[in-house]
């Protein structure tokens, strides 16, 4: 009996502080989100007034939050495909040849994702600047004097401008994480394989992709889901959503509505909008790929 | 003979395509190098020399540039603060994220499973969906603190910001280290309770021991999550002339940069935030992109 009291007392001792931190800065600020978008209020004073979903009926019909939600599609679809890409593209070659130097092609393709996203930013603008920018003056070599390519002035431009900067930073990450779950496939399939004469590309197809699919699987709907947080850390300090909303995305719409606009009800709706809309997508994405897994 | 031919062409193929392969990987290598290398370059020349080609090299080392933003710029104050703000939330992490990461991995009692899923629940729950809320808790907090005090705590407080840096990486710590220690075999608990040692000290001096490869790995994920994390301290740190982390104090140059240009000034800072992390980087990188296989996923 004893000893059983002096149990449950250290696991309490060893498990409350932690539950109480979680309670107050995850559990009670998520509720929040949800309650608070049901009512009309401006933050800072003390007069909050219920008005139901009317919110969410304002938001439907909002057009800047329809270009946020397009500018965030757009670059889920395109950051994520090119880094994917590449990434397995670039594990398959470090892993599968012999190449001189791979650690030092490994430890490189790294490093963007050590740096924080104002370090890449503020490296980005300096590559976009369109007067003394490192790419204008790579591409004037080619182009001559022409007018200058406005990468982040550019409405049109801007978007891919962000993407190209999204995915430098997140290649090496995946790169990484694929080479580790591709060097545990068993040699003998490749060995095989090269005694029947596939090719490099179907041994990539064939036996690298299908083993290594459940790694890919999560990979994806987890890049998805982070894809939306980090296009806002990009947009909050390369181009501030300008120029004129141009690459405004939802969270970067959300903050700016509840912090800067102070209509703080109408970010909150916002919130559950993108929060909603990101489980789905996870579970959608997750649906579509499910493959019977393959043993080795 | 057609068989040697073919086997010619094969190779001369595979030589080809090999240098295919390395001119790739090398030109995805020098887009990484080069831009951080410019930074450094630029980090060292003069005002005047930021007119003209940017691919030029410095005409001499200006470390004046260093100097002011230290100085001039306040980068020295913004370093501190971050130094700090990193160090308080690694230690509230561990100090917190550790005993329940190993009670919630290696006993059940009532409730366990209900935590377990709660944390779980947590990993999905990012800042930035909740960073408003909790600064709104922080404004209310200190507008009843005046009234009672005449003086606020939460907001401007780098305590308070590396206890929200801390709480809000709880979930994936613990989900990191319980799944570490939830291999280690039961015998050792065992023996220990056999030999009269009481739960506190089989924890502290038994299993935290070993402990210590799922612990390096959260103190470098962590390390460098905390070192560049802006939103939150952003958010937090309202006072224009109060506590400041680097990034956000760099965010800031880089805002001011256009009108003032003080081009100088801004790629010193920007090596003052890197130079840390690569330095670490390069000590640990093996340790590094090897624990994130352990580890599973992280943004």
């Amino acid at each position: 009996m004893q000893k059983n009291k002096g149990r449950s007392r250290f696991i309490a001792a060893c498990v409350a502080p932690a539950t109480i931190l979680a309670f107050i800065f995850l559990v009670i600020p998520t509720i929040n989100v949800f309650r608070m978008s049901l009512f009309r209020w401006g933050g800072y004073s003390p007069n909050q007034e219920f008005v139901g979903l009317s919110n969410f009926v304002t938001l439907f019909q909002d057009q800047n939050f329809y270009q946020s939600c397009r500018n965030t599609i757009l670059l889920i679809v395109v950051v994520t495909a090119v880094t994917i890409t590449f990434a397995l593209l670039f594990a398959a070659i470090l892993t599968r040849e012999k190449i001189r130097g791979q650690n030092f092609f490994r430890i490189v393709f790294y490093i963007p994702n050590i740096l924080s996203v104002v370090v890449i930013s503020a490296i980005f603008s300096a590559i976009y600047d369109s007067k003394q920018g490192l790419l204008n003056s790579l591409l004037s070599l080619f182009r001559g004097d022409a007018e200058p390519i406005y990468w982040l002035g550019d409405q049109k431009l801007v978007i891919y401008s962000l993407a190209i900067a999204m995915v430098w930073q997140a290649i090496g990450y995946y790169m990484v994480m694929y080479m580790a779950s591709m060097s545990a496939v068993s040699e003998s399939l490749y060995e095989s394989a090269n005694l029947e004469g596939a090719s490099k590309m179907t041994q990539f197809f064939q036996i690298t992709l299908p083993l290594i699919w459940t790694n890919i699987r999560t990979t994806l709907t987890f890049f998805i889901i982070s894809n939306i947080n980090m296009s806002f850390l990009f947009v909050k300090a390369m181009t501030g959503g300008g120029p004129d909303g141009a690459t405004e995305v939802f969270l970067s719409y959300m903050y700016k509505q509840a912090y800067t606009n102070s209509t703080y009800g109408y970010g909150m709706a916002i919130g559950v909008v993108v929060f909603s809309f990101s489980f789905a997508l996870a579970a959608v994405v997750n649906r579509v790929t499910k493959r019977e897994p393959l043993e080795m | 003979m057609a068989i040697n031919k073919e086997k010619a062409a094969g190779e001369k193929s595979s030589v080809l395509g090999k240098a295919i392969t390395y001119i790739v990987l090398g030109l995805l290598a020098i887009t990484i190098i080069i831009p951080v290398a410019w930074v450094f370059m630029a980090s060292v020349k003069e005002n005047s020399e930021f007119y003209g080609n940017p691919f030029a090299l410095p005409k001499g080392i200006h470390w004046q540039n260093f100097v002011d933003a230290w100085t001039k710029a306040n980068m020295g104050d913004y370093f501190m603060t971050s130094v700090m703000i990193t160090a308080m939330a690694l230690i509230i992490l561990l100090i917190v994220a550790l005993p329940a990461a190993y009670v919630l991995s290696r006993y059940t009692f009532r409730g366990s499973k209900l935590l377990n899923g709660g944390f779980m629940a947590g990993l999905f729950i990012n800042v930035n969906y909740i960073v408003v809320p909790i600064f709104l808790m922080f404004v209310s907090g200190d507008r009843l603190l005046n009234k009672l005090f005449g003086k606020g705590f939460f907001l401007n407080n780098p305590f308070v910001v590396a206890v929200v840096l801390a709480s809000t990486t709880l979930p994936f710590t613990i989900y990191l280290l319980s799944g570490y220690l939830a291999t280690l075999p039961k015998a050792y608990e065992e023996a220990a309770y056999v030999d009269g040692a009481g739960y506190f000290t089989t924890m502290v001096r038994i299993i935290l021991p070993m402990a210590k490869p799922s612990v390096v790995t959260v103190i470098l994920f962590e390390f460098l999550s905390y070192w560049n994390e802006y939103i939150i301290s952003m958010t937090m740190l309202t006072d224009p002339n109060g506590p400041r982390t680097l990034p956000v104090g760099l965010l800031n140059l880089m805002k001011a940069q256009n009108a003032k240009a003080e081009y100088g000034q801004m790629y010193a800072g920007l090596v003052l935030v890197m130079v840390p992390v690569l330095i670490l980087y390069m000590c640990v990188q093996k340790k590094l992109t090897q624990g994130m296989t352990l580890g599973g996923l992280k943004g």
